[in-house]
């Protein structure tokens, strides 16, 4: 059973969102998300000042299975991205709401957040898809 | 249990001073290197090279060769990839000294041959898929789809149009949205329906007046027939959109339906796939693309033509894109795809997708009470069976694959179309006999009952074949690409 912290945001397409300041946001992937890629053996972010856009990819991960878009929750500028990902995409399967983060994102349009899943609805939309 | 059935590499069979070559003694004068070669440029150590015997040298490449898999050694059925046996009179055609011993650069009226084969090949194309004009130059499928979207923005642009998107289904073949963006398109998604078709619907609200082309495979990857295609096409092109038809799925369609009569406007065909060439290591592909009349003055030149009977490369044409591989295309490929259309005949491609879509179909329908099958409809050349009732056991389409190994098989296409979970793309083609389906159906059917009582067979696999389940992870995170001497 995947885990899905109680505190945080999510996204239909399985990105987390954690709230830690006025308008900024830490952005991941979800556990269900890691353990359905599989072993995660690349991890490509958005530059540092990049714009991300709502709904509009901002990186990729690629799994021995597959390549996947991450897609951003939220429009805003990208701040900070985990670079230790880049060398160690691994993180993001062994811890993937905490040391696997992905980027730091200024909100542009807060009241995004208020679109996103909580917890409780994300862990019925993953329980649909098992 | 851990195979390991590693060989040594040629280089660590090395022992100085052996060797597999047997020179003739020198018949010119014999020169010192140094006289030759400015000091920068010469060697100060000696290449190391392997130093082996002609008989080591022998036995390791044809133990090595006899580890390969081909379909000349064992069914193939990897999905989308359309693994046909390819008959060897292709072969021993294209080494006719006629095709073989002729060079790219002699004068027109010494090929004349060649060029009339390459010229009626072209012909051949047009005719199979309704389309007015067709380039042999692109190398393979991908190089044919970003040559297509290359002439669909020449068009529009000789229009006057900014157009900037490109649509591809859900379900489309990871090349479509690669090539679309190498050729400088943004692309949009359409979703595709719960019966696997694409939604009108969403098809609709995406395009507009910023649409370049929607890219489309028909039967799409979950092996079914778009059966709203012209509807599809009418609303693509409503929009001032054109349609590319990705055409690794030709397979099923050959003879019974062409995508020029369905409403496409550029067509990739991948002959390596189809039309019976050598595909896997290599290949090389072959990749034409055909195009409706709006689009013939942008093809790739030079253009062979015909005036009278004499055949001929033509460079002048102001508007083509230029040339997009060297020469005219992976001539020698192009020669045994020829040989094979003049080999089957109108008919004998007729059955190639009636004979590819029965055993697709008797494949899903013997299979369907041992593993799920998400589009329960008759497919065409090629269907999806999703690995979820076996992952409820712990045993992932992964291990499917991988215990398939140990009966000889090279599994199925995994893990795609990747709106199927656990999924296992599965093309029999037309080649394989009744007896190697059932076989194969046996195999796959007592697959999914170890599942259910044994999985650890499943999961460990395989056990059978030279070295066990390899350390893709590791390969993939931190690969070693270069062989260096302890």
């Amino acid at each position: 059973m995947s885990n899905v912290l109680p505190n945080l945001k999510y996204s239909k397409e399985h990105e987390w969102i954690e709230v830690i300041g006025d308008n900024k946001v830490r952005i991941g992937i979800t556990d269900y998300a890691q353990h359905s890629l599989g072993d995660i053996v690349f991890v490509e972010l958005p530059g540092v000042g990049d714009l991300a856009e709502a709904d509009e990819s901002m990186g990729t991960v690629e799994s021995v299975k597959a390549v996947s878009d991450v897609y951003s929750p939220v429009s805003g500028e990208v701040l900070e991205v985990n670079e230790a990902l880049e060398d160690d995409p691994e993180i993001v399967n062994n811890d993937p709401y905490g040391e696997g983060w992905m980027a730091i994102i200024a909100l542009s349009d807060p009241s995004q957040l208020d679109g996103l899943l909580t917890a409780e609805q994300y862990e019925a939309l993953i329980q649909e898809e098992e | 249990m851990t195979n390991t059935g590693e060989k040594a590499i040629i280089f660590e069979l090395s022992k100085p001073g052996r060797v597999a070559s047997n020179l003739p003694a020198l018949d010119v004068p014999d020169v010192d290197v140094a006289s030759l070669l400015p000091a920068g440029f010469r060697r100060e150590v000696p290449a190391e090279l392997p130093e082996v015997s002609e008989l080591q040298l022998m036995r390791h490449y044809t133990e090595l060769s006899n580890r390969n898999h081909g379909v000349d050694s064992g069914f193939y059925p990897l999905g989308s990839c359309t693994m046909k046996y390819n008959p060897k009179v292709n072969e021993d055609v294209a080494r006719f000294p006629g095709f073989s011993q002729i060079h790219p650069y002699q004068q027109e009226e010494t090929v004349q041959g060649a060029l009339q084969l390459l010229y009626e090949l072209q012909e051949d194309l047009a005719e199979i898929t309704g389309m007015d004009g067709v380039t042999l130059q692109p190398a393979a499928g991908a190089h044919g789809e970003w040559t297509g979207l290359m002439l669909i923005r020449a068009y529009h642009a000789s229009r006057g149009e900014q157009r900037t998107k490109v649509i591809v289904p859900d379900s489309a073949h990871g090349t479509n949205p690669a090539s679309a963006a190498v050729a400088g398109f943004d692309i949009v998604t359409v979703a595709s329906n719960a019966e696997g078709y694409v939604d009108i619907e969403a098809l609709r609200q995406v395009v507009g007046s910023d649409t370049a082309a929607l890219m489309l495979t028909n039967p799409n990857t979950l092996g079914i027939f778009e059966k709203d295609i012209l509807e599809i096409t009418k609303i693509v092109h409503e929009a001032g959109g054109l349609v590319y038809y990705d055409g690794a799925n030709a397979n099923a369609i050959l003879g019974k339906v062409r995508p020029g009569d369905m409403g496409f406007d550029v067509v990739h065909l991948n002959l390596h796939k189809t039309f019976s060439t050598p595909h896997g290591g290599g290949g090389p592909g072959s990749g034409p693309v055909g195009v409706k009349q709006e689009l013939l003055p942008f093809l790739p030149v030079p253009v062979i033509v015909k005036k009278g009977d004499i055949y001929g490369l033509e460079t002048n044409r102001p508007q083509s894109i230029g040339q997009v591989k060297a020469y005219y295309g992976n001539f020698g490929v192009n020669v045994r795809a020829y040989t094979y259309i003049r080999t089957m005949g109108p008919e004998g491609l007729r059955l190639v997708s009636e004979y590819a879509v029965l055993n697709a179909n008797y494949m899903m329908r013997q299979l369907a009470p041992y593993y799920d099958v998400p589009c329960p409809q008759i497919c065409k050349h090629e269907f999806v069976l999703s690995g979820r009732r076996q992952k409820k056991q712990g045993v992932r389409t992964l291990d499917i694959a991988k215990r398939l190994l140990d009966f000889g098989y090279h599994p199925p296409t995994i893990y795609f179309p990747l709106i199927v979970e656990e999924c296992l793309m599965i093309e029999p083609t037309e080649t394989e006999s009744k007896e190697t389906l059932d076989e194969f159906i046996n195999v796959m059917i007592q697959i999914a009952k170890e599942a259910e009582e044994t999985p650890e067979i499943v999961q460990d696999a395989p056990h059978n074949t030279v070295v066990s389940r390899l350390d893709e992870v590791t390969a993939a995170r931190k690969p070693v690409l270069r062989y260096t001497k302890e």
